[in-house]
């Protein structure tokens, strides 16, 4: 690639101080929480919820709103940061991590090293297991302590905050252990496989 | 939904140089960048690229715009709305000039895209600015043989902020299978025949119908605008399946 051309007159108009290293290359920081969806929001009711845990062609276990609501609790704070640029700083999210999940089935490690997240929509987003577990992610039912609202996966929605956003599918249904990786929604469509923000990792072949 | 095919093997999307080669002025707010690309992206309609500014201090900011021409046509436009307190939008729209050069990278987007070769009858509903990806696929169509019926309905402010205009209507004219509904919220002209206020259940239940429940639908437009339109359409019995969506701005929350 040139140099980049410089753009006279262009300069940035956003104070930015003390944020040391918490924004990632080509990212900048909005106070607001874009919506950024591939259809419309789904409405779901928590009687009409549940979550299924799936390895194989069996279910290992399939949680009901009250179900899933007693297994242990845990509050994530870490920034976010979608690939459209934009990052949010210093969320704040409640719900039940990935190894509490796996906890709950009696699995002491993981049975496979990839899974597929499937949300209500048809969407699909695929994560390495190792980027799950020891505290990495959760199914997320709170955002700064209320339920989350449906525009932003509520009632629960995969949080994975050192990927890209796009990896934290709303509206979590169901997931899947994978002995291979299979490419989800956006995976199979341009965008990078992996999605860290910290290696701009936005587009295939990034 | 997710049979498609397989992607071919992982392509870096580089960074290359854009020329402004015309800009025109849409609305107060809206310009269209004409851009000559060195290697032309072969996009399809409905897709985005990533635009980079670098300051003389070497800042650098990036931002997604979406592509208004066609494939077909020989120049690439972005059709850029200020954004009030933006920091890459208000220099896009008032400070760049003919013969200046910026970065892009691109195509970008998988889902949000419709090519006329799918036959399928189309209908695209569009707030303000939203009207960009959806205008590349009229122009896309326009150039079809034989083009599927479709249907834009659109909603702006006035009459001055309706982006396209004059080429919307030519299109419309000319082309007796596509009807073109301007939904004015805010100030209506004088006599005005089309719908005022905003594009509600009952304007959709009324001029989607017809057209099919079969057909593809696009939403694009502000955070709050596709939240009520999809959601009207999914309460009026579309399959929110067939209803692809873009949203941009703040989220109102």
């Amino acid at each position: 690639m040139d140099e980049p051309p410089i753009s006279r007159g262009f300069k940035s108009t956003r104070a930015q101080p003390n944020l040391g290293n918490r924004v990632p290359p080509g990212q900048h920081v909005t106070a607001d929480f874009p919506i950024l969806s591939a259809g419309p929001t789904p409405q779901i009711k928590v009687a009409d919820w549940k979550l299924a845990l799936q390895l194989g062609g069996r279910l290992l276990r399939v949680w009901s709103w009250d179900e899933f609501e007693t297994l242990p609790q845990t509050t994530i704070k870490a920034d976010i940061h979608c690939v459209t640029t934009w990052s949010k700083l210093d969320t704040t999210w409640q719900g039940v991590t990935f190894d509490d999940l796996l906890n709950a089935v009696g699995l002491s490690e993981p049975p496979e090293p990839y899974v597929m997240a499937h949300c209500d929509g048809g969407y699909t987003t695929n994560v390495p297991v190792a980027d799950l577990v020891g505290g990495k992610s959760m199914i997320a039912t709170r955002f700064d302590g209320l339920p989350i609202a449906s525009a932003h996966g509520g009632p629960a929605r995969l949080l994975v905050p050192h990927l890209y956003f796009w990896k934290s599918g709303k509206w979590l249904r169901r997931i899947r252990f994978m002995p291979k990786d299979e490419r989800g929604f956006w995976e199979l469509r341009g965008y990078h496989n992996y999605g860290d923000p910290w290696k701009e990792q936005r587009y295939d072949g990034d | 939904m997710m049979a498609i095919d397989a992607p071919a093997p992982a392509k870096r999307l580089e960074w290359q140089l854009a020329e402004v080669r015309g800009i025109m002025a849409e609305t107060y707010r809206v310009k269209t960048l004409l851009l000559e690309l060195a290697r032309p992206l072969g996009h399809q309609p409905g897709q985005h690229v990533d635009v980079r500014l670098t300051a003389d201090d070497g800042y650098q900011a990036q931002r997604s715009y979406s592509i208004s021409s066609a494939p077909e046509d020989k120049l690439l436009s972005l059709t850029v709305e200020r954004v009030t307190d933006g920091e890459v939008s208000p220099y896009l729209v008032d400070e760049l000039r003919v013969g200046d050069r910026l970065q892009l990278r691109g195509p970008i987007g998988g889902h949000f895209v419709w090519t006329s070769s799918t036959h399928e009858p189309l209908c695209l509903i569009a707030g303000g600015a939203g009207v960009t990806p959806l205008m590349a696929m009229l122009r896309h169509r326009d150039q079809a043989p034989r083009p599927a019926p479709a249907l834009l309905i659109y909603s702006a402010r006035s009459l001055a902020d309706v982006i396209f205009r004059d080429e919307l209507d030519a299109m419309a004219r000319r082309d007796n299978c596509l009807s073109v509904i301007y939904a004015l919220t805010r100030e209506q002209p004088e006599g005005w025949q089309g719908h005022r206020g905003r594009i509600d259940k009952t304007l959709l239940a009324t001029s989607v119908t017809p057209v099919s429940r079969l057909s593809a639908v696009y939403v694009c437009g502000p955070t709050s605008f596709v939240e009520s339109v999809s959601g009207s359409l999914v309460e009026l019995g579309f399959d929110a399946l067939r209803i692809k969506t873009e949203r941009f701005g703040p989220s109102g929350s």
